[in-house]
């Protein structure tokens, strides 16, 4: 197991693949690093000797933003929207969609679980 | 699609206008406004818009955090209050 930037452990993957279990860290980025570290992406994070694995981190911390950082900086752009009291922050504080999806369906991502509301009794004829 | 950015971004001339008369007269009054597509610019910070929503005018002090949001980013259009019956929080 190797550990890179911090708690994530990925191991018997593809240098790749393995890279992105790190928060912040997709295909395209994991590719960009190992192009820039010199590692193989075919390469599994086993087979890395510990060159290679240093370059990795180093790439890692000199370029990119990940896990507990990028997080926060998320954090911090919501919190500004709710703060400044504009059309999307009342949305984030509400916990409904944001970005001008419909609510009257689905929307369940945000909304979380179905809570079912009691519905009113039926007019008896 | 984004605005292109030859044209810059949108603001009514009216309105750019009065902000930049009260800028250089120091005067600070509130206007009334229905221009709620445009764009706050750093010029306006400071001041005091009623942003019109479709029924009436919203009070908007604009601050720094709000450059580059639009003025009717902060006047809702809709009302909501919740439906009968859920009472939480």
């Amino acid at each position: 197991m190797a550990r890179i930037a911090g708690v994530d452990v990925p191991d018997r993957k593809r240098g790749e693949i393995a890279l992105t279990y790190i928060y912040g860290i997709g295909r395209s980025s994991a590719r960009k690093i190992l192009e820039k570290a010199g590692v193989d992406s075919n390469v599994k994070i086993s087979e890395w000797n510990d060159e290679q694995i240093n370059k990795v981190r180093q790439v890692i911390s000199e370029n990119f933003k990940i896990e507990g950082e990028l997080r926060s900086e998320t954090q911090l752009n919501i919190k500004r929207l709710m703060d400044i009291g504009c059309y999307r922050g009342i949305r984030h504080r509400l916990g409904l969609p944001v970005r001008g999806q419909r609510t009257r369906t689905n929307a369940r991502t945000r909304r979380g679980k179905k809570r079912t509301v009691a519905n009113k009794k039926k007019a008896t004829k | 699609m984004s605005r292109s950015i030859k044209k810059g971004p949108f603001v009514h001339y009216k309105l750019a206008n009065k902000v930049k008369a009260m800028n250089s007269s120091g005067k600070k009054t509130s206007m009334k406004t229905w221009s709620r597509a445009s764009v706050i610019f750093p010029e306006f910070v400071g001041f005091t818009f009623n942003v019109h929503n479709g029924n009436k005018f919203i009070p908007v002090y604009v601050t720094e955090n709000m450059v580059g949001h639009k003025l009717g980013e902060f006047a809702p259009t809709r009302t909501y209050r919740g439906h009968a019956g859920s009472r939480k929080k």
